[in-house]
């Protein structure tokens, strides 16, 4: 095994391990190929588990000869291993650095990892879009399937089939591909059952400087229009830096060519930026000078809250058009693989109960994100702590998981999920054991073989014992559409992810159990008022006499 | 009766403050002691009642096709645009509200008109609710280290000192009565909150005349006294809740603060909670950035940091911690005071308090401890809280500032409080409407003068509202 080669020390007794509210522990530390184990020297438990793909990078420290490294994980976690011996210490730490820098795919852990649970569905099947279809043709007949994509040459970043307009054929959608980014042709992403208006989502036009069309471009889209109505493009870029992208050959719709949409642009920032907003709002919360100034500039600095607000704001302005407009939206950014993801899926939310379901929201993220072709792999790579100049890594996904998690703290009857599985999925996302958000692609997946070679995260976290974990006890089942509130008062810093290593959580903790136990008693009395009813209820047929008025 | 200029005017609009473009049209009545918007729509009967009392400021807008705007601001925060028809109505309306709303005498306050359906009997019985001699017992006092002193019976030392008082039991009349020489208004070092486990002591006063060097025996024997009481340690903090420059600003007129050559085993500590006119401009900032129309998160960020207001927040909690760690962890006893020893002592022995004291975390406790460090500890509630027509200068958010600092804590800590939110904000709002006596006056020697021999509390009713 290649892995062998990178591990200098495999092991060293007498480590100290330092962890956010834990006492410290004393034990043996070993180096595998894919993780850090500690075991305590006292009872020989495993303390630390820890995957070296989510180590985002390490520090080391000397006071002596004995050697500090501060591992600075992918989640947001900081431990401290003290090391005893400068020889082993700088060993372990050249050895995690050349384990956690592995560049192929196929060494990664979830390819190694063998479940010790039995998979009784299998989720790499849970969520097909053959599946998602049959919903939609049980609703409407206006779409159909294709498999122009099948090889996924048309569009590499697309699943193998997608849902058109019924009446657009495979060729159309071929001339239309060249005409947009990555060919990402414009496809459906939502239908709204209450009035048969649509959401659907593509890559920039490529219009260019020369103001090039395309006319199956626009039969395309203005197949989902009813007639006589208008529809809407948001596109998530402000005008000037849609402007700008024409120099490279991409561009927006314009109104001559598509009189039949108007356009609409918001000012969603791009991918890069938002690495940079989340590496400073980190940094924000770990900032140990206490001072309540610097807090507020920090975090004012960083504009995280700011991405949230833009992106819930946009997410709302589609969910508006749609369900009160009563119109139908295409959504696009750049790439069609990052803003314009984080729209669609948000305006569901919005719209649809059943995205608030547990299961509904795994197959949101399925359908809108890893089918839909969100580059995992690249924008996870690195997160707040990583050393190295960012590329492409960016937390498009997290700031998606965060603006669910400000919908699901104003409306904590109407999902039910709780934020454990939002917090789950972001730490999935940057590290796991699971295939699933391994690669970039559909077809990349496919190409890796990871639904044979890999277990899925929805194998395991819709096994009975974990959903009873991440169901939210305040759930009441509604079919409302929720327009959340996007004043700034609104927006909270979600502390479940940000200052979940810098404060102990055990009071709300305590707060929450106490919470679910009420909630438990108080249906148990429930039942039992039931069951007293249906007794006296029976009884007094028994005996009319009994009969209390 | 007389200052209503004009009882009722037909077809006001109420402006919904989240949309402006809905509103609702209605009648808006005066009485005596209300404001009352009523809406008839769709044979659907809805009120809208505002207290005089709550009422802080009448603007009256420039006058639109549509009408004459009257914004009406609340001390509890609310905010209420009416737009009244005709020019002649809204600046009737405008001037009766601004007068029923700055009452000029004690007289005209809500609470003498204010009649619950409480009997005689009930009434009495809720006098004796809040008795503080009872907290002082919860606490084991009086007893061998503390005793009760008889010295501020006629408020005679010090006038805005209540007349119970516990001083340490080795604490003779002569001292008492030359520390209070020394201390500014008479506030001389007596005991806030006991911890009987360790002995140790909270103790608030004033600040001392010391100017730039005057000293005095009976107020060094006072600090050696309250030292003496706590057998456990040889030491105590004297904690000035003021910023260091303004503490010695306070020296060139005379007074100042404790200096370390003078008092023996005393060990000093500045803790910069800013004063009343910072805290008054801090809200009223963060007041405006919180009626921004539509704020970026930035504009929003930007003018909550720039008002300062959690700073102070943080700064009163920081000051708390510190002596309850001080009390709890360290068993050393602390003296508390600011300037007058009634503002910022205040805010810090309470937070002290609930820290400490599971009591005060309890719906009586938090009634108890009110009534105790701030209502007879002459918290000036009347000029703070503008009951009656003063000094704008002397109005400040002291008190809006402790129960925010609560509010903090059970953020924090959800489980360790009886009580929720609503208990805090009927609080709040009761303390500015004037509804109930507690809160009138500035002193509890100013109450007695009003006829308040004791206090009516209409516990049930408010302990209805904020049982879960």
């Amino acid at each position: 095994m290649e892995f062998a080669e990178l591990i200098k020390t495999p092991r060293v007794d007498g480590v100290v391990l330092h962890r956010p509210f834990m006492p410290t522990v004393e034990g043996t530390l070993c180096l595998t190929g894919h993780h850090l184990i500690l075991s305590s020297r006292q009872d020989n438990t495993e303390e630390l588990w820890l995957l070296h793909s989510n180590i985002d990078s390490i520090e080391k420290r000397f006071v002596g000869s004995l050697g500090s490294i501060i591992v600075k994980c992918k989640d947001l976690r900081v431990i401290q291993l003290d090391i005893p011996g400068m020889e082993e210490c700088l060993n372990i730490a050249s050895s995690i650095e050349a384990l956690s820098t592995l560049d192929s795919v196929s060494l990664m852990y979830p390819f190694f990892y063998r479940p010790m649970f039995e998979v009784i569905e299998d989720g790499w099947n849970s969520f097909l879009p053959e599946d998602a279809f049959k919903d939609l043709e049980s609703m409407t007949d206006e779409w159909r399937l294709s498999e122009v994509n099948k090889d996924f040459s048309v569009c590499p970043s697309y699943p193998a089939l997608v849902a058109v307009p019924k009446d657009v054929n495979d060729d159309t959608l071929r001339k239309v591909a060249t005409f947009r980014h990555s060919g990402r042709f414009p496809i459906l992403s939502y239908y709204h059952k209450k009035n048969g208006m649509v959401m659907m989502r593509a890559g920039q036009p490529l219009t260019g400087t020369n103001g090039r069309r395309c006319k199956e471009d626009e039969k395309l889209i203005n197949a989902t229009l009813r007639p006589g109505k208008r529809g809407y493009i948001i596109d998530t870029r402000t005008i000037n830096v849609a402007q700008q992208a024409k120099a490279r050959g991409g561009g927006f719709e314009s109104e001559a060519n598509y009189p039949q949409w108007r356009r609409i642009h918001k000012a969603i920032e791009r991918a890069n930026i938002l690495q940079e907003s989340l590496i400073k709002l980190v940094e924000a919360c770990n900032d140990q000078s206490h001072s309540m100034d610097r807090w507020l500039s920090k975090l004012e600095a960083s504009n995280w809250q700011t991405h949230v607000k833009e992106i819930l704001t946009t997410a709302c302005l589609a969910a508006q058009c749609i369900d009160r407009e009563g119109a139908s939206v295409l959504v696009h950014g750049t790439d069609g693989t990052d803003s314009t993801l984080q729209v669609t899926s948000l305006a569901q939310i919005i719209l649809d109960p059943a995205c608030r379901t547990i299961r509904g929201f795994q197959s949101l993220v399925e359908r809108e994100w890893l089918q839909a072709g969100h580059p995992f792999q690249q924008r996870c790579a690195q997160s707040a702590y990583s050393n190295s100049k960012p590329r492409q890594e960016a937390p498009v996904f997290l700031l998606f998981l965060d603006c669910v998690w400000q919908i699901l703290r104003q409306f904590p009857c109407s999902f039910e999920f709780s934020e454990s599985l939002l917090v789950l999925l972001f730490e999935h996302a940057y590290a796991s054991q699971f295939g699933t958000f391994l690669g970039n692609s559909a077809a990349e997946r496919t190409k890796l073989s990871l639904p044979e070679k890999t277990v899925s995260l929805w194998s395991w976290v819709n096994r009975p014992q974990e959903l009873e974990r991440l169901t939210n006890p305040l759930y009441e089942a509604n079919s409302l559409v929720i327009w959340p509130s996007v004043a700034p008062q609104s927006l909270l810093l979600w502390e479940g992810v940000f200052l979940r290593w810098n404060r102990s959580s055990k009071c709300l903790d305590e707060a929450y159990e106490e919470m679910v136990h009420i909630i438990e008693y108080n249906k148990e009395l429930q039942n039992k008022v039931n069951s007293l009813r249906r007794q006296l209820a029976q009884l007094e047929t028994e005996d009319p006499l009994l009969k209390t008025s | 009766m007389e200052h209503i200029r004009l009882p009722k005017v037909e077809g006001v609009r109420l402006l919904d403050r989240v949309s402006p473009r809905r509103s609702r049209v209605g009648t808006l009545y005066l009485t005596a002691t209300h404001s009352i918007f009523v809406e008839n729509e769709a044979g659907v009967r809805s009120e809208t009642w505002v207290l005089h009392s709550l009422v802080s400021s009448v603007e009256r807008q420039a006058a639109t096709s549509s009408g004459c705007a009257l914004l009406i601001h609340c001390k509890n925060f609310q905010v209420l645009q009416f737009i009244l028809p005709r020019e002649r109505e809204c600046h009737d309306v405008h001037l009766s509200l601004q007068r029923l709303s700055q009452p000029e005498s004690y007289a005209e306050l809500y609470c003498f008109s204010y009649k619950p359906n409480v009997d005689e009997e009930e009434r009495r019985q809720e006098w004796d609710f809040l008795e503080l001699k009872d907290d002082y017992s919860r606490m084991g006092l009086p007893n061998a280290l503390w005793k009760l002193s008889p010295a501020n019976k006629h408020y005679k030392v010090s006038d805005t000192y209540p007349t119970d008082l516990y001083v340490p039991e080795s604490a003779t009349p002569p001292v008492i009565v030359g520390s209070a020489k020394f201390r500014s208004r008479g506030r001389f070092p007596t005991l806030s909150y006991y911890s009987k486990e360790n002995y140790a002591a909270i103790c608030r006063s004033s600040q001392p005349l010391s100017g730039f060097s005057a000293r005095c025996l009976e107020d060094e024997q006072m600090l050696e006294a309250i030292l003496k009481s706590n057998p456990r340690s040889d030491f105590m903090y004297v904690v000035d809740t003021r910023p260091k420059l303004n503490a010695i600003a306070n020296r060139a007129a005379g007074k100042g603060y404790e200096n370390e050559d003078n008092y023996s085993n005393i060990k000093f500590q500045f803790i910069g909670i800013e004063n009343i006119h910072v805290m008054r401009n801090s809200q009223q900032k963060m007041l405006e950035v919180c009626e921004l129309r539509s704020p970026s998160m930035s504009d929003f960020l930007e003018g909550l940091e720039s008002s300062g207001w959690l700073k102070h927040i943080k700064a009163v909690l920081d000051a708390g911690i510190f002596i309850a760690k001080a009390v709890a962890e360290e068993g050393v006893s602390v003296l508390v005071h600011c300037s007058d020893g009634w503002d910022r002592t205040a805010q810090v022995c309470s937070v002290a308090s609930v820290l400490l004291d599971p009591y005060y975390r309890t719906l009586r406790g938090l009634m108890v401890l009110i009534e105790r460090d701030w209502i007879s500890f002459g918290h000036k509630f009347s000029h703070r809280c503008y009951h009656l027509v003063g000094d704008p200068k002397e109005v400040s958010p002291v008190i809006d500032q402790f129960l925010e600092c609560v509010w903090q804590l059970m953020e924090q800590f959800p489980c360790a409080f009886e009580f929720n939110e609503r208990f805090l904000i009927t609080i709040h709002s009761h303390i500015y409407s004037c509804q109930y006596g507690n809160f009138i006056g500035n002193n509890q020697r100013e109450r007695q003068e009003l006829g308040f021999s004791r206090f009516l509390k209409d516990v049930d009713n408010i302990l209805a509202l904020c049982y879960l």
